[in-house]
């Protein structure tokens, strides 16, 4: 079956397509959505997809993505597609950029870095690489590789 | 007024100007003058070299000290945070020079305080007036730092004052870098990426003594091992022996940040390439010309 025919269209609000296999309810966290708030959504997982092979996607009513939100979903999907719609219609589209900067959302795997340590200490890591994705703590300079962000968001 | 939490907090030109003060506080021609300022010394961690020549330092320059030695007669052991504690000590000093066990600890207290922070060793992460110092005894010894043979002996996966030489050496083209050390203790990758120069790693010191400008060797960080097993099995791993120091060229020079335990033969301490006790007594002078410019430079 092909996935466009899984869900229907929504009128508004936010679909992201090609997310790696196995993905969308990573997405959904990063987007801090657990169900309870009342959006309805659709998720379709292991999709056939050309591009991809496999692939998840993700339809929020009446949730617009913020640029900002937009960025930490590239961290675990990078070739992912976000489109705003209204009325059916594609209004806008986020640019898929990794952030420079992710604040607060991953835990530093140094037990011995600060961040770790201090109940005010927020982490703060800099993307080094973006693909494979490289961050860096920028309190103890440990790295964290895509599959440990993946790992972490996936909790 | 500013931090000095890395090694690369400094530009070239200001380690070269920061190395010419020295000389003049060193030659009487400069006296840094910090009448009416406070110094506090926050040491969570012991230090015997660090906290004793920063205190020396500030007081010939006429500042007041306060501080202490350990995070046992402080809040901190009754479970205070770093950040309150940072908090507290500003509103006593003009200055916070810190010392912690923990990782980026330097740089968040920098993010709280006002007042600049020093960053005297945070966990395994930089020791940067500690590779200043370094760095000036061989300025002092070779004439110049440019274009040397280095070679850094020992554990150089928890050794902070490696990571700083490694990274205020990325200034100065280095010939060549060795790091020799046991497979188990090898430089961290975060640290090798960055550097701008030839790098080889090997476990034998014996194998290139003669080309080595510059030694430096490091002792066992025991305190940082999370376990206890792991440092039993790579204790004793190396050890700089009298033989091997007299196949060094006779004007190169080992050096050592202190404290060593059994890493160098004591009877080396009598050869000529045995600096490390001059590269010690750099460290008041180094460090009253680093608070001048720190608390009164601007």
């Amino acid at each position: 079956m092909k996935s466009g025919l899984i869900v229907s269209k929504i009128r508004n609000g936010t679909v992201i397509d090609h997310i790696p296999a196995g993905r969308a309810l990573a997405v959904l966290k990063v987007l801090g959505i657990k169900g309870i708030e009342g959006y309805r959504i659709a998720l379709v997982m292991n999709a056939e997809s050309s591009k991809m092979g496999k692939k998840d996607i993700l339809k929020i009513e009446d949730r617009e993505i913020e640029e900002k939100e937009a960025e930490l979903i590239t961290l675990i999907a990078p070739d992912a597609t976000i489109n705003i719609i209204k009325d059916y219609e594609v209004v806008g589209k986020r640019k898929q950029e990794i952030p420079q900067e992710v604040v607060g959302l991953l835990r530093c795997t140094n037990p011995s870095c600060i961040t770790n340590n201090d109940v005010e200490a927020v982490t703060r890591f800099r993307t080094i690489k973006r693909k494979p994705l490289q961050l860096a703590c920028e309190y103890c300079e440990t790295r964290l590789t895509e599959d440990e962000v993946v790992r972490q968001i996936l909790g | 007024m500013r931090d000095v939490i890395s090694i690369l907090d400094f530009s070239k030109s200001e380690v070269l100007e920061l190395f010419e003060l020295t000389d003049e506080v060193l030659s009487g021609k400069f006296k840094p003058r910090l009448e009416g300022k406070i110094v506090a010394t926050a040491f969570f961690e012991p230090s015997t070299r660090t906290a004793l020549s920063f205190t020396s330092a500030a007081l010939s320059a006429g500042a007041k000290v306060l501080g202490f030695s350990s995070d046992e007669a402080t809040s901190v052991s009754k479970g205070e945070n770093l950040a309150d504690t940072i908090r507290m000590l500003e509103n006593y000093a003009d200055c916070i020079v810190m010392r912690h066990k923990l990782d980026g600890s330097a740089k968040f207290a920098a993010e709280i305080a006002k007042k600049p922070v020093i960053n005297a060793g945070d966990g395994k992460r930089e020791h940067p007036t500690q590779a200043l110092i370094d760095m000036y005894t061989v300025r002092k010894l070779f004439g110049t730092m440019e274009g040397l043979t280095f070679g850094f002996l020992g554990d150089l996966r928890y050794a902070r004052t490696v990571n700083s030489m490694l990274r205020i050496l990325t200034m100065f083209r280095p010939r060549m870098v060795y790091l020799i050390s046991p497979p188990q203790l090898r430089a961290r990758a975060e640290i090798l990426e960055e550097l701008n120069y030839p790098v080889k790693e090997l476990t034998d010191v014996r194998d290139i003594i003669g080309e080595l400008d510059v030694l430096y060797v490091t002792r066992i960080q025991r305190e940082r091992f999370l376990d206890e097993d792991e440092y039993e099995k790579v204790k004793e791993s190396y050890r700089l022996e009298y033989r091997t120091v007299e196949k060094m060229k006779r004007d190169s020079a080992i050096l050592h940040p202190l404290p060593r335990v059994s890493e160098i033969d004591r009877r080396i301490d009598s050869m000529p390439q045995a600096k490390y006790f001059l590269e010690a007594s750099y460290a008041v002078p180094l460090r009253s010309a680093l608070l001048h410019e720190v608390m009164a430079g601007d």
